[in-house]
């Protein structure tokens, strides 16, 4: 039976498409005092948020992002049916220890820095297809966490190159409802796997580039639109150097970004100031973007029809030991109000 | 050209275009960075040796003991989370004297305090300070061997 | 005086030549990279007697590097050797056994005293 919902080779345009009610997103003291600081719902003092370890400071900023967006839509955590969330941790369990807590069904979900999008997409296509009418999807990363995950111990020196990201401590939380006259997620597409043989794990810019600009490629050739249609296109964490390449990608490729074009990585800190050099990396870097000033803008009706293309880089500890290259993706979402 | 070797262009030519575009480090203002702290860790401890030879340690007692006061600053200043801010800005500077070598075994060690004393911090403590130690031991063990057959 | 001047400046040319090689190979090479080749190459330059001069010379500045360190474990071997092949095993352990206990026992101390701050 042929969808009537497909479009294209990567897009689903959504026959009734699901609204954003509310959304919610807290961050780090840095990220606090970036230059959308006041646009996020709470901004900590410290990394550990009263909590004991990095792991139990991400997952406890997970859970109050989810809690609060339930309840800035004034919903109770009972009218939720379902929860979509991700994170960087091994085995996610930010996202697992936090829906403990909550007691809301499941769907874990991993796509590094774009487990966001994945959350949209797979939570619009769930309400679209009249499976599940309210849910809530929420992606978080913190820093010292994935620090010592991905790299060193948080107190050994080290001194990053100029390229290096700094991996937001961050979350964000949509709550995605198919009566809400909210901010409509119209179409998606998903993104394939691209990998350009970067190794650096200290430039993922690089590694990711290639991903974003395919999806964008692919979505406006699904939807047959130029990128003038949107007011606004963000790509998640490509960062300085990502997005310089993106840009000269995007030209290569025909297409202009002019200066509609932004990345929440370059966005999310003031990068003179906070001494960062190539900008945020991590899900709640894309997500608290999302769930702050991008969203906010929205629903101000500063734009109405943005694509969100938040991006990841789908590495390991493990694979960048053994020398692998960084495979990025990236999943591109259409909101349109 | 079939598939796989066309993709190796593809990618050959896309580290070309990344190499034009990717900031170098701020190679002369590191350089002057490692130099003088590395220069003053150094004198530090120089210092330090003057003194215990001044009063009445011989050579290699003061080279010892030098090395244990260094080693103990660099755990200090790491546990109160300074040595990682100083590394930051000193490069190399702070992670070539011993005091670097402390800092990587003390952050090892704390990171992993929460998964226990014996199995976090114990294991962990040897996750720099090993492969550092292994590689000293073997080229010194070598060259001791080599020493025995030559003098044989 | 001349001590100091000269522990200054040899200890700062060490750590110019960790901070070339971690700036040219665009951070390929990291912190443990660094510990792990400068003690490799203290211990082989100090094995063939090229690194002990250094140290003669400036002092401090040659021996709180951790070429220094290797050198004293080659040091500590060579003279080891002369005692015969056990000799060879223990002699640069012996040399170094105050700074490699010291490492480790302040570093089981300060973890256990402090928490990471990040």
């Amino acid at each position: 039976m042929p969808t009537n919902k497909k479009k294209g080779s990567q897009t689903v345009v959504f026959n009734k498409p699901p609204g954003i009610a509310s959304w919610a997103s807290i961050v780090g003291p840095k990220e606090g005092k970036g230059p959308w600081g006041s646009y996020f719902d709470w901004r900590l003092n410290d990394y550990l948020f009263g909590e004991e370890t990095w792991e139990k400071a991400e997952s406890k900023l997970l859970r109050e992002t989810i809690k609060l967006a339930i309840s800035k839509g004034n919903y109770q955590e009972s009218d939720m049916e379902l929860l979509i969330a991700g994170d960087l941790l091994n085995q996610t369990i930010a996202s697992n220890f936090a829906a403990r807590e909550l007691s809301l069904p499941l769907l874990g979900i991993f796509g590094a820095c774009s487990t966001i999008a994945e959350g949209l997409i797979i939570g619009s296509m769930l309400i679209d297809g009249d499976c599940i009418q309210r849910l809530v999807t929420a992606s978080s990363s913190h820093h010292y966490a994935a620090e010592r995950q991905f790299r060193l111990p948080t107190e050994q020196g080290t001194q990053p190159p100029p390229t290096a990201q700094w991996t937001a401590t961050a979350a964000g939380a949509v709550v995605l409802d198919g009566l809400s006259a909210g901010p409509k997620i119209t179409a998606v597409t998903i993104g394939k796997v691209v990998d350009m043989g970067i190794t650096d794990a200290a430039d993922m810019g690089s590694a990711m580039a290639p991903a974003a600009v395919d999806s964008i490629k692919q979505h406006l050739q699904d939807m047959q639109r130029p990128l003038s249609y949107y007011e606004l296109v963000v790509t998640g964490d490509l960062g300085n150097m990502g997005k310089t390449i993106a840009e000269k990608l995007l030209s290569q490729a025909g297409i202009e970004p002019y200066s509609n074009y932004e990345d929440c990585g370059v966005s999310l800190f003031d990068l003179e100031q906070s001494g960062i050099n190539s900008g945020a990396s991590g899900c709640g870097c894309s997500a608290s973007m999302l769930c702050g000033p991008l969203l906010k803008k929205i629903t101000d009706g500063d734009i109405h029809k943005l694509l969100f293309v938040a991006t990841g880089a789908l590495m390991s500890p493990i694979s960048s030991w053994q020398g692998e290259s960084i495979p990025g993706i990236a999943h591109a979402v259409a909101i349109e109000y | 050209m079939n598939d796989d070797e066309l993709k190796q262009v593809e990618i050959a030519d896309y580290k070309n275009q990344i190499e034009k575009i990717k900031p170098q480090p701020k190679l002369l203002k590191n350089c002057i960075w490692a130099f003088t702290i590395g220069g003053f860790i150094c004198l530090l401890a120089q210092i330090i040796f003057n003194y215990l030879l001044t009063s009445g340690l011989d050579k290699i007692q003061a080279g010892n003991a030098v090395a244990v006061i260094m080693i103990f600053l660099g755990a200090l200043l790491t546990g109160l989370g300074v040595y990682d801010k100083i590394v930051e800005k000193a490069g190399a500077g702070a992670i070539v004297p011993i005091t670097g070598f402390a800092n990587a075994i003390v952050a090892s060690a704390m990171e992993f305090k929460r998964e226990g004393y014996v199995f976090g911090v114990g294991a962990k403590i040897f996750s720099v300070a090993g492969p550092t130690l292994l590689f000293g031991f073997v080229f010194s063990a070598l060259i001791g061997l080599i020493k025995v057959f030559v003098n044989a | 005086m001349i001590s100091l001047l000269t522990a200054f400046l040899i200890g700062g040319c060490l750590c110019l030549i960790g901070q070339l090689v971690m700036d040219k190979t665009n951070s390929s090479v990291s912190s443990g990279h660094i510990l792990v080749g400068f003690i490799s190459g203290g211990t082989i330059l100090g094995g063939a007697g090229l690194y002990q001069p250094l140290v003669d010379w400036a002092g401090e500045g040659a021996a709180i590097p951790l070429s220094g360190f290797g050198n004293a474990l080659a040091q500590g071997a060579l003279k080891g050797a002369e005692k015969g092949i056990i000799g060879a095993f223990s002699g640069g352990v012996e040399a170094t056994a105050a700074g490699i206990t010291a490492a480790i026992v302040f570093g089981y101390v300060m973890a256990v005293l402090f928490n990471p701050k990040g």
